[in-house]
């Protein structure tokens, strides 16, 4: 009952975190484009159509965006009935262009996420099971050198190999995940309650499911949360570059044009998405592990 | 110093060294147009080649190193700057300060990198002459990378304040910016140095990006984001395998790091 108490409050505290984090996130960010150069600038204003009287009605049309605070209120207001502004560039509700470009980020960024979990635990683990040390040079070298190659590289050598775009996504997490979880594996292996449980007899696979892996977990699930940013944040070069049209190419399209309404919504949305798979990864720790959690 | 490292140092202070003599390796420069030879495979005078518009490949390289290779330096300078000021000050002072420094941090760590970088790029002018568009990217890398430093330097700030020394210097009557200055930042300089040799590949290889997706360095000034973007441009390996040239010398310089490295992110 207490526990379910404590967890709850955990919830609660983690959602206001969240919360204020974005309100403070959104300030800096409506900041940021209100003082960037250019935000009062409208090129309908060029128009020799329109009269000096259209031209000052234009002015006025914006007044209220001059200062910060009322323009991040307005925007808030706005957000909070489902309105998130238009897109300049696109000419479209900013809302519906979420909504039709987040399940292709969702899907693409999600099985490469899985692949590269797959892929990088898989070598993590026979590396620390089987200890060959030309195993470990393998690994290290293979995740050596996706470390060094820019993801926006990896996307452009999967778009001449007609390799699908999560693959690239693949590439990019996995050394991150490697070479974390070898880390975290090796520092539990070389705690000596192993060298007893060896001395002992036990077997090699008992060994890591009893022993290593649940002092590696809570690091290795607070890893999972990062690696959703990471996996996101690779989304753009993946999605742009191999012209799928997720949120990723919407944010690099958006940059292009400046499009800043869309873009300081579009890095909340991500923000947001990314404090609730580290929270989430916070909760599960705190579920399995009382009172422990990520740094 | 192990043998890796001892080569891999060598490595980059010749890269470093090549680039910097590139005005006398590739006199004809990065902009010199070759309009009778676009395309060109290499040859003698053209070691790598020509680009699409007839530029030589190879001054470009040697031109995109020497500003990739100089500039993020100086970046991890502006970002190493900011965190030893942010964490390293917020660690001193402790408390309130502390708290309210880790919640700011986390706040920038939370956002994704790249979205980061983008999103306050395009609130940059995009259409400025090259020169304005290498000190905007690299000053927004400088400005933008200091979260990860400050919240190491923050941990170990907070470590000295509560140290013998500390207390003895402040029972000693030493207090505010001379204590902080004098005991404290001399202290911290193994952190400073390991966080700004961290930052070095990192805003090499975000320089790559944003340059790949045309946000970097603006033409016709080289840089390697700039250079590996003619790869968008490649149908296969085989045909033209020279235009790889920047990518193969990118990975070489980043894998010297990472073996320069390997120590240093252990200590951070």
């Amino acid at each position: 009952m207490l526990r379910s108490k404590m967890l709850l409050w955990k919830i609660a505290q983690r959602l206001g975190a969240i919360a204020a984090l974005i309100l403070l996130g959104g300030l800096m960010a409506a900041t940021l484009v209100r003082m960037a150069p250019g935000f009062d600038a409208d090129e309908r204003e060029l128009d020799p159509s329109l009269n000096a009287e259209s031209v000052r009605a234009l002015r006025q049309s914006r007044a209220g965006e001059h200062n910060i605070l009322s323009f991040y209120a307005s925007y808030l207001r706005g957000a909070l009935h489902g309105d998130l502004g238009t897109s300049h560039a696109l000419g479209q509700p900013v809302q519906s262009l979420l909504r039709e470009r987040w399940p292709v980020t969702a899907r693409v960024a999600g099985i490469g996420l899985l692949l590269a979990w797959l892929l990088g635990s898989t070598l993590a683990f026979t590396a620390c099971l089987w200890r060959r040390p030309l195993y470990e040079i393998l690994g290290t070298t293979v995740s050596g050198a996706f470390l060094c190659i820019p993801a926006a590289v990896l996307a452009l050598l999967s778009v001449i190999l007609n390799a699908p775009g999560y693959l690239a996504i693949a590439l990019i997490v996995f050394p991150k995940i490697y070479r974390y979880s070898r880390n975290l594996l090796a520092k539990a292996y070389a705690s000596p309650h192993i060298t007893a449980a060896r001395a002992r007899g036990l077997g090699e696979v008992r060994i890591l499911a009893w022993h290593v892996i649940p002092v590696a977990g809570p690091q290795m699930i607070a890893l999972a949360g990062i690696t959703v940013s990471i996996a996101l944040g690779a989304s753009i070069p993946v999605e742009a570059l191999c012209g799928l049209p997720g949120i990723g190419q919407l944010a690099w399209q958006a940059a292009l044009s400046r499009d800043l309404p869309l873009l300081v919504n579009l890095t909340v949305l991500v923000t947001l998405v990314t404090l609730l798979a580290n929270s989430g990864a916070d909760l599960m720790i705190h579920m399995l592990r009382p009172g422990e959690e990520s740094a | 110093m192990n043998r890796a490292r001892k080569f891999a140092c060598v490595v980059v202070l010749a890269v470093c060294a090549v680039s910097l003599a590139a005005n006398w390796l590739a006199p004809a420069g990065y902009t010199k147009q070759f309009r009778e030879a676009p395309s060109a495979p290499p040859s003698r005078q053209h070691l790598l080649g020509t680009d699409e518009v007839g530029r030589d490949r190879f001054a470009r390289v040697l031109y995109g190193t020497r500003i990739s290779l100089l500039l993020a330096p100086a970046a991890a300078l502006v970002s190493t700057a900011l965190a030893a000021l942010v964490g390293g000050l917020a660690g001193y002072l402790g408390g309130i300060w502390l708290r309210l420094a880790r919640g700011f941090t986390d706040l920038f760590l939370s956002l994704p990198w790249l979205f980061l970088l983008i999103t306050v790029r395009a609130l940059m002018p995009l259409n400025v002459s090259p020169l304005v568009s290498v000190l905007i990217t690299f000053l927004i890398l400088g400005l933008l990378g200091w979260a990860a430093s400050a919240r190491v330097l923050s941990t170990s700030a907070d470590a000295l304040r509560n140290s013998d020394f500390i207390l003895q210097a402040r029972a000693s009557g030493l207090h505010g910016p001379r204590l902080f200055l004098v005991h404290v930042l001399p202290n911290l300089k193994p952190v400073l140095y390991a966080q700004f040799w961290i930052s070095i590949p990192v805003f090499i290889l975000s320089e790559a990006n944003l340059g790949i997706l045309g946000l970097g360095v603006a033409e016709p000034l080289p840089s390697w984001g700039s250079l590996l973007r003619e790869l968008e441009g490649m149908i296969s390996f085989r045909e033209e395998p020279w235009r790889l040239a920047p990518l193969l010398l990118l990975i070489v310089v980043m894998t010297s790091f990472q073996l320069l490295l390997s120590n240093e992110e252990v200590t951070a």
